[in-house]
């Protein structure tokens, strides 16, 4: 169903606050939602009503405060829930980001389930975190890590993927949404693929979720992974989603409180997922105000949001790719909002710094992708990514800058 | 822009565009790797000493122009300087990009090395001010290790 609401950014703009600064006298441009999202209002009061009138420990006080607060944070987790489309609630754990959900599943499922031999197969676009914990895992199991290649446009080589899976893979492991390309991978048919086979999937997510809809049950993924602070929620708190059955199966995470059921000293047995993967006081006031940023972002249509967001992409690759001595890294068919480039003769180091001095925001460097920056050649690149509140001027400011550095270092 | 060329001096600029001193120097009786691994700048410094004099030094790798401007600078700076007045020349250069940024810069102690009082504007980029001189003195003290700025 279509919503045809004109997108006001001028109006979103105002509900985060932060984008009315300056920045070295110079009108704030952030571009650099792919790293991490700017809050708007209704997150910051959601943590500040949180605080300053709602806190308590969660389930463990008797008393009132404590039965509201647990009341919150689990009914955030419902939220979540619904957001991912997940069948039951005890699918969503509560976690700090995306790495640490990827480093729980090869920590816990990984070591029960994976010995010498196996193998996992992974993208060469991947975050590095989703690169590093399989490594951890093959140190201590002896599991093999695969890596399906990209073309130069940045897409996955399909055949080049099927062909990867065999007997020995046991894990399928891929970003939804590339951090340092925009590369939208073709989801549904790699699990699609992988399931055939009956290979376990876990996808990260965490690029995906603040630009399109995603429904786990849809895709039939095992693990789906995302990070409140992308979401324009709190930092400090992330999502992990697995399957009920797999969840149940698989031995607990870090030991402690909350995630028992009993403890002797002789023996303890584990609380019921999820609570079984959230030992410890977990974030609570994370969670409570990752619930109004997902609201926030429904409340706005995330079909309306990837339209806008698509407009500010073709208006950026149009306007620096007119830029002479500007190339692009990463065209993929399917993209999201992300512009990474790189400047004949300039380190992407100095092109951030004359852009900082513009006011304007982006990553440059790496981006936790060294092995992909190995196959672009580049040691470095400068990433723009778009977002709700970015506007087209912005895009023009961008241009003009990256003319003026190109000015400077001529 | 005008902050701008605070930062991107002209000397800064035409030592990025032609670095001096660069290249491997093949009676380098030491050398060393450095590496930011924030940027991943990369560089190499050969030295060739006579006693405690640097008679020779070069540098080769790949990174911005800060960092390459002030690896070229500095093999300027120390050749034919003995190992003590290099050490001295670090630490005067190391407060100079890390003072607070409307502190006086005395130009006489810095020689042409002043340029680099803008990076104390940019704290983020102090350490690409400082990789050839963390490299070069890992050379010094010919240790065979990676020097970073980490």
């Amino acid at each position: 169903m279509s919503d045809s609401r004109p997108f006001d950014v001028e109006a979103i703009r105002r509900d985060f606050p932060i984008l009315e600064r300056e920045i070295r006298g110079k009108p704030l441009v952030f571009l650099d939602t792919a790293a991490s999202a700017q809050k708007p209002q209704v997150v910051l009061d959601a943590i500040q009503d949180f605080y300053t009138s709602g806190y308590a420990n969660i389930h463990r006080g008797i008393y009132q405060l404590s039965a509201e607060a647990t009341r919150r944070f689990e009914a955030a987790r419902e939220v979540v829930q619904r957001f991912l489309g997940a069948a039951d609630a005890r699918e969503i754990v509560f976690v700090r980001n995306t790495t640490e959900a990827i480093n729980l599943v090869a920590r816990t499922w990984g070591e029960e389930n994976l010995g010498a031999g196996d193998e996992i197969v992974i993208t060469a676009m991947e975050h590095h975190a989703n690169i590093v914990p399989w490594q951890m895992l093959g140190e201590r199991r002896g599991t093999v890590l695969r890596v399906a290649p990209i073309d130069e446009r940045g897409d996955v080589l399909l055949d080049e993927f099927e062909a990867l899976l065999g007997e020995h893979t046991k894990l399928v492991a891929i970003s939804h949404v590339s951090n340092a390309l925009g590369t939208i991978n073709p989801l549904a048919e790699m699990i699609a693929i992988a399931k055939e086979r009956g290979i376990t999937v876990l996808v990260d997510g965490a690029q995906a979720v603040p630009h399109m809809k995603v429904d786990v049950a849809a895709l039939g993924c095992d693990f789906y992974a995302f990070s409140g602070h992308k979401l324009f929620g709190p930092s400090g708190i992330g999502v992990l989603y697995g399957r009920l059955p797999i969840l149940d199966a698989m031995p607990p995470f870090l030991g402690g409180g909350e995630m028992i059921e009993s403890v002797t000293f002789e023996k303890s047995t584990y609380a019921p997922v999820p609570h079984k993967f959230e030992a410890g006081t977990p974030d609570i006031a994370g969670a409570i105000g990752l619930s109004p940023a997902i609201h926030y972002l429904e409340e706005i249509g995330r079909d309306r949001i990837a339209t806008h967001e698509h407009a500010l992409l073709v208006h950026a690759t149009e306007a620096l790719g007119a830029i002479e001595g500007l190339r692009l890294i990463g065209t993929a068919r399917q993209k999201a909002a992300v512009v990474s480039f790189v400047v004949d003769g300039v380190h992407a180091h100095d092109v951030g710094t004359v852009l900082d001095q513009a006011g304007i925001a982006v990553r440059v460097g790496h981006h936790c992708a060294q092995p992909l920056m190995e196959i672009f050649g580049v040691p470095a690149t400068v990433r723009a990514s778009f977002s709700l509140y970015n506007t087209h001027d912005e895009v023009d400011v961008l241009a003009a800058a990256v003319r003026d550095t190109l000015e400077i270092f001529r | 822009m005008d902050e701008l060329r605070d930062l991107y001096q002209a000397t800064i600029l035409d030592h990025n565009k032609k670095p001096r001193n660069f290249g491997a120097l093949e009676n380098a009786d030491r050398k060393a790797d450095g590496h930011n691994p924030l940027c991943g700048d990369k560089l190499t410094v050969y030295l060739e000493l006579e006693d405690d004099r640097v008679v020779d030094v070069a540098f080769e790798g790949a990174g911005c122009a800060i960092s390459t401007a002030s690896a070229s600078l500095m093999t300027e700076r120390v050749k034919g300087r003995r190992i003590a007045e290099i050490e001295e020349d670090f630490c005067r250069f190391h407060e100079l990009v890390t003072s607070a940024p409307d502190a006086p810069v005395n130009i006489g102690s810095h020689g042409k090395l002043a340029v680099f009082s803008g990076v104390r504007e940019y704290p983020m980029r102090v350490k690409c001010a400082t990789l050839a001189w963390h490299t070069l003195r890992a050379a010094i003290g010919n240790r065979g290790t990676t020097a970073k700025t980490e």
